[in-house]
């Protein structure tokens, strides 16, 4: 089973679609790589973080993904 | 203490859940509910929220610890909508009981400033039959600086 890519906010309407399979493993690097455009931009962004398996992580160039993880990209919030 | 918390999917009515709320906090000497709707604001037709399974229902029990560590509490209510909603519409509820009003009242604060500005959300509106994200507003982190100490 491959990385899951999930894409949360306006990274999903930028990215296509909401989830996306890639092969493991994982690093940040890879995952700038499977990124393009405007979406590789956003997931530069500072305010842009990154969870492994609902773990958010404090440093995202620490990405290191295997298969059967599930990577989500998540946006700067707005709710309530 | 008695405590709810839960992403609500569909329509609901909040009055009913805090109908509910305060018949499990026999004990509470004053109860503080803040309601939040989405405003009929203009030319907003609807709003929908997404959420992220894996983080945004834990981060809220995250959040009921934290209100139930700061404050003494009877019973905590803290509910929110996921989906597409229309304007009128409730998208948030929280509640708190306490022997004292100050505790409840604070408590409810504390809770909608985090959920605003520091919970798993994405928002976005529809104008003029056009959806467009919602950005983060300053004064959201604003609001949340006012509880560091």
């Amino acid at each position: 089973m491959p990385v899951t890519l999930v894409f949360l906010g306006k990274l999903a309407d930028l990215a296509g679609v909401d989830q996306k399979q890639v092969e493991g493993p994982l690093d940040w690097q890879g995952l700038l790589d499977e990124l393009h455009g405007p979406l590789g931009s956003a997931a530069r962004q500072d305010r842009t973080r990154i969870a492994v398996n609902g773990e958010v992580l404090a440093d995202k160039a620490a990405l290191e993904a295997e298969n059967g993880d599930e990577v989500a990209l998540l946006p700067p919030v707005s709710g309530g | 203490m008695f405590r709810r918390v839960e992403l609500v999917r569909g329509h609901w009515d909040p009055n009913d859940a805090v109908g509910d709320f305060a018949s499990q906090v026999p004990a509470a000497g004053g109860i503080a509910t803040f309601v939040g709707k989405v405003r009929p604001d203009g030319d907003v037709e609807a709003l929908e929220l997404t959420h992220y399974e894996k983080l945004t229902l834990p981060g809220m029990e995250k959040l009921a610890d934290e209100v139930a560590k700061r404050w003494q509490l009877e019973g905590l209510l803290i509910l929110h909508r996921v989906g597409e909603m229309f304007p009128g519409e409730p998208i948030v509820c929280v509640s708190a009981a306490a022997k004292h009003r100050r505790a409840a009242i604070e408590a409810v604060d504390f809770a909608m400033d985090h959920l605003k500005s520091n919970s798993w959300f994405w928002k976005r509106e529809k104008r003029a039959g056009v959806w467009a994200w919602i950005e983060p507003r300053e004064q959201d982190h604003s609001d949340l600086a006012r509880w560091k100490d």
